[in-house]
């Protein structure tokens, strides 16, 4: 799915003719407002002299690289695995019914350096975590308009890590704008980051298996059961392509067929497309507003124009359906966040699960969403996901309890492939008594 | 918008036309109908002034397929609209502003035609308000000449349609509805977990029944079954205990939460799970659940609306008119028959399903004969009965503008004690200042400080006292009348969010002026 758009950003000495363009802009860099700080500087060479770089990103994409061209960005990097879909056409500007199936990053990038006159804006074709620690260094702010929490937790792990005292450059303002409605302003190791306000973005409730085996009652049951059992039993295809209307239709006839068995109502080619794919509803309007939301704070911050969101208020909610609300506060920093914290975060275990049961647990958690894990305690590694080796060493753990393992209070670390290089550190409080003997029971249908 | 509408349509072999695949996102939020009336709309945009937020609202509705849209505009492009504005490059330079932004935003969407004016110089804007009707919807830009609002204002009040202005300025902006008169709206699409109405405490016969027979010799059933019985009837099932030892239904919170732990101690615990999840559902639900069902403020004020002649006779307020009958008669809306997903055996789930929608649809009948007897009603489709019906409890009126609007000091005086109060609770202050230092320039972009308050204190005798007039006036004129992209694109998606929601009449509009403050990054909604 859409991945960030790295935004390098200059705003450039005024010349002759782009004097008259930038009119309504040094309106507001050459005149101090009532609410602006001492530190804005107004002189003739701080307005050309502001050149700084930023990076930024993609679902919202389109809106934020006009936006930042049309604050006086000049240098603008945009990072997109993505190529045109003919459903992104109803919100995606910058893209036309030829396009489809060219990369977004590419499409994007020409279509504005091609409208704006002066701007450079430079594509990457790949995903955010194919870029490294340099890569972000050049940069003067990163935004992201990322439709996947795994995203936004692996670029804001690699910031907060970017951070290096004895260098101030080092610290890149972090803008992150999302479809359901917030835009947030984060400065790593100083306010509170994505990890601390995971919180806010509770994981899906999966339907349990044996809902979906045995007693389904929704039309989605019959869906997921499409995609998830049937598809595994009849291979109709050698992979599944959530792109693919014949895989769609495949999934959907099933579903149908199930649904009628059980005399199910509501299946429809719309709602298994919008199951499989876990589509979620998008429209112009809230793009715009998410966008321009995050691209205003990103030129308050590079013009301290005016007081940017960050340092008291960080996060702003909108909601549009019933009138029109925001929400704009200020998200504590955590002292136990695993990411920009100092303490380990508590978590609560049942010392009776396997240690598979409990890695499995850690993907469904609000608090952790790791889904990929692997775990060290003091002193000794409990599982490890690869290397091949390591992995075949530790997997007889996984079938131990976890009080076998671990004491109570003890710190662990898990890391998680998906997130960067971060050692997320937890401390286990037992929510149970740990029974050495009790025979673990398998849950069974029914 | 976020709502997810789940069409119960019966399904279709084939997969989406090419136009369910272009719009799949949005059909999502406001279904077939709702862009239908997208396509059936024609709007125009009166652009002026840095002439950008009117147009970045017309990108948000291009996009999504509105009709058609017209810009009538008597600048040429200069040097400053391409620092500003998107839809134009260089080749528009001295060219007409309203052709090259329509030009450049049609490329967006061929489905959609797009207009503008003059076509001729010089042509007076009088001659696109003449003949007949055809705009849907008017938006303008401000500032404005006064000449050219008087126009629109007699257009829109002639042909009773809305008209949005919009006013963005350096880092502030509002934008206001005046909406022909009241504007009453169906589907509203509340919250889902907002609609749940189970009746618990009033259970019809077959519910009651059916809840018993789940129920019989409940203490010796199977694990199996006493694990699968749906919360729903396990909750009528308990009711029914309290009721023969309490002598009446749980009504109070206490004595909610006493029978909540009652539910609680029936789940048998001796099993490996060390619990039931039908059990933990029934436990969950009963502060939800078990409450007499009361009609809400919105309701009521539909309920209570005393509509004009013509007014009556639309098929709103004929529909409104049966279901406060049927209130009246049986002291309850009638019931949308939904419902939610429960722990429970597929075909038990199914019936249970069966018996609320056979519930439901009595009621919709019941309604329908009431419509019928309207002398209005002979030609109302039956699925707007049935559509009101199922969203009844969440129908919602938002009023025109008042006969005798309230003046801006008594609303600024309102405003400013809750201040007072706010400081102290560290609540956001009004934003009611920017819009008055916003609206003091409509006339006049490049208003000073001093210009802006001395024209305010015609209304606000002490706005010069009030620092925060005075700072947001500052920062008014500290724009020059320019528009900042952001703040323009910000708010034209917002203005373009309300045109879509006035237009497909789903959601609820602003009453009826919307202010953002690009400094706190917040907004405001006030009635003015």
């Amino acid at each position: 799915m859409s991945q960030p758009v790295m935004v390098a950003g200059t705003i450039p000495p005024p010349v002759s003719d782009s004097e008259s363009r930038w009119t309504y802009l040094n309106n507001v860099r050459r005149n101090a407002g009532p609410y602006t700080s001492e530190d804005f500087e107004t002189s003739e060479e701080a307005v050309s002299a502001l050149d700084r770089k930023n990076s930024g990103a993609g679902g919202l994409g389109c809106e934020i690289l006009k936006n930042l061209a049309l604050s006086g960005f000049k240098d603008i990097h945009v990072i997109d695995m993505d190529t045109i879909d003919v459903s992104n056409l109803n919100r995606q500007f910058l893209f036309r019914h030829s396009d489809v199936g060219s990369s977004k990053a590419e499409v994007a990038a020409r279509f504005v350096e091609k409208r704006v006159k002066g701007v450079s804006i430079t594509p990457h074709n790949c995903k955010i975590q194919d870029k490294d620690e340099d890569f972000y260094m050049q940069f003067q702010l990163v935004i992201c308009g990322l439709d996947s929490i795994e995203a936004r937790r692996w670029i804001n792990s690699t910031l907060v890590n970017l951070i290096d005292q004895e260098n101030p450059e080092s610290l890149k303002p972090l803008i992150d704008g999302g479809t359901e409605g917030q835009s947030r302003v984060i400065f790593p190791t100083i306010t509170s980051c994505i990890e601390c306000q995971l919180d806010m973005h509770a994981p899906r409730q999966a339907v349990p298996l044996c809902t979906l085996a045995t007693i389904p009652r929704q039309p989605e049951h019959c869906i997921e059961w499409a995609h998830i059992i049937a598809w595994e039993q009849d291979k109709p295809f050698p992979t599944l392509d959530n792109d693919d209307p014949e895989h769609i239709t495949w999934l959907y006839k099933k579903a149908l067929v199930r649904a009628e068995e059980f005399k199910i109502s509501g299946v429809t080619y719309s709602l298994t497309q919008g199951v499989v794919k876990n589509i979620i509803p998008a429209i112009a309007s809230t793009n715009a507003i998410i966008a321009a939301s995050c691209c205003n704070e990103a030129f308050k911050i590079a013009t301290q124009a005016n007081p940017n969101l960050g340092l008291e208020e960080n996060y702003m909610m909108y909601s549009g359906n019933d009138s029109i609300y925001t929400y704009t506060f200020k998200h504590e920093k955590k002292d136990d966040c695993p990411v920009c914290g100092n303490l380990a975060r508590e978590l609560e275990v049942d010392p009776n699960f396997t240690l598979q049961e409990f890695l499995e647990s850690l993907a469904e958690r609000a608090e952790a969403q790791l889904k990929k894990p692997s775990i060290r305690a003091e002193g000794h590694t409990l599982y490890m996901q690869s290397p091949v080796s390591l992995e075949e060493m530790t997997r007889p753990n996984l079938k131990k309890k976890v009080g076998e393992l671990v004491g109570n209070g003890d710190e662990i670390g898990v890391t998680d492939p998906s997130l960067g290089t971060v050692n997320f550190k937890y401390k286990l409080r037992f929510s149970k008594e740990f029974k050495a003997t009790i025979e673990n029971s398998s849950q069974s249908c029914g | 918008m976020t709502e997810i509408i789940t069409d119960q349509t019966p399904p279709i072999l084939h997969g989406p036309s090419d136009k369910e695949k272009k719009y799949d996102r949005q059909l999502r939020l406001w279904a077939a109908s709702g862009q239908q009336a997208l396509e059936d709309a024609h709007i125009l945009l009166l652009n002026s002034g840095a002439g950008t937020v009117g147009v970045e609202t017309l990108k948000n509705l291009v996009l999504p397929g509105i009709g058609k849209f017209t810009i009538a505009d008597d600048a040429t492009v200069g040097q400053a609209d391409l620092g500003v504005n998107f839809f134009l490059d260089e080749d528009c330079l001295g060219k007409s502003r309203a052709e090259s932004c329509v030009k450049l935003l049609q490329e967006l969407n061929p489905d959609v035609e797009g207009d503008w004016f003059p076509r001729k110089k010089g042509e007076s804007l009088q001659t696109l308000f003449e003949n007949e009707q055809k705009f849907t919807l008017i938006m303008y830009s401000l500032p404005i000449e006064q000449q050219n609002l008087i126009l629109v204002q007699k257009y829109a009040e002639k042909y009773q349609i809305p008209l949005i202005s919009i006013h963005s300025a350096g880092f502030y902006s509002y934008f206001r509805i005046h909406l022909p008169g009241t504007f009453p709206i169906v589907d509203t699409h509340p919250d889902s977990t907002a609609t749940t109405d189970l009746r618990l405490l009033t259970p019809w016969l077959e519910l009651s029944k059916f809840a018993a027979n789940l129920t019989a010799n409940f203490e010796s059933q199977s694990a199996h079954d006493h694990g699968h019985v749906p919360y729903l009837a396990l909750l009528l099932y308990y009711l029914e205990q309290w009721k023969e030892t309490h002598g009446s239904l749980p009504s109070t919170y206490k004595e909610k939460t006493a029978f909540r732990d009652f539910v609680a101690a029936g789940t048998r615990r001796e099993n490996p799970e060390g619990g039931e999840e039908n059990f933990d559902e029934a436990v969950a639900a009963v502060l939800k659940t078990i409450s007499a069902p009361s009609l809400s403020s919105s309701v009521r004020e539909v309920f209570d609306y005393k509509p004009s002649e013509t007014e009556a006779a639309s098929t709103f307020w004929v529909i409104a008119d049966a279901i406060k009958k049927f209130h009246a008669k049986h002291n309850a809306l009638p019931l949308p028959g939904s419902v939610p997903d429960m722990k429970a055996q597929s075909t038990i789930y199914v019936q249970l399903q069966n018996i609320y929608k056979a519930k439901s649809r009595q009621d919709v009948s019941e309604v329908l004969e009431t419509v019928r007897a309207h002398p209005h009603g002979k030609n109302i489709e039956v699925a707007e009965v049935e559509t009101f019906c199922k969203n009844a409890a969440f129908i919602k009126l938002i009023p025109g503008m008042d006969s005798t609007p309230p003046s801006l000091q008594s609303i600024a005086n309102k405003e400013f004690e809750n201040d007072q109060m706010a400081e102290l609770t560290m609540m956001p202050l009004s934003l009611l200042p920017i819009y008055l230092s916003l609206n003091a320039t409509s006339h006049a972009p490049s208003a000073s400080s001093s210009d802006i308050i001395t024209s305010l204190s015609k209304e606000i005798p002490d706005a010069s006292e009030n620092e925060r007039i005075v700072n947001a006036a500052k920062e008014v004129a500290r724009a020059r009348g320019g528009e900042l992209h952001n703040i323009s694109a910000l708010t034209g998606g917002m203005v373009a969010q309300e045109v879509i929601k006035i237009i497909t009449k789903q959601y609820v509009p602003i009453d009826n002026t919307c202010v953002f403050d690009g400094i706190t990054s917040r907004t405001q909604i006030l009635r003015i």
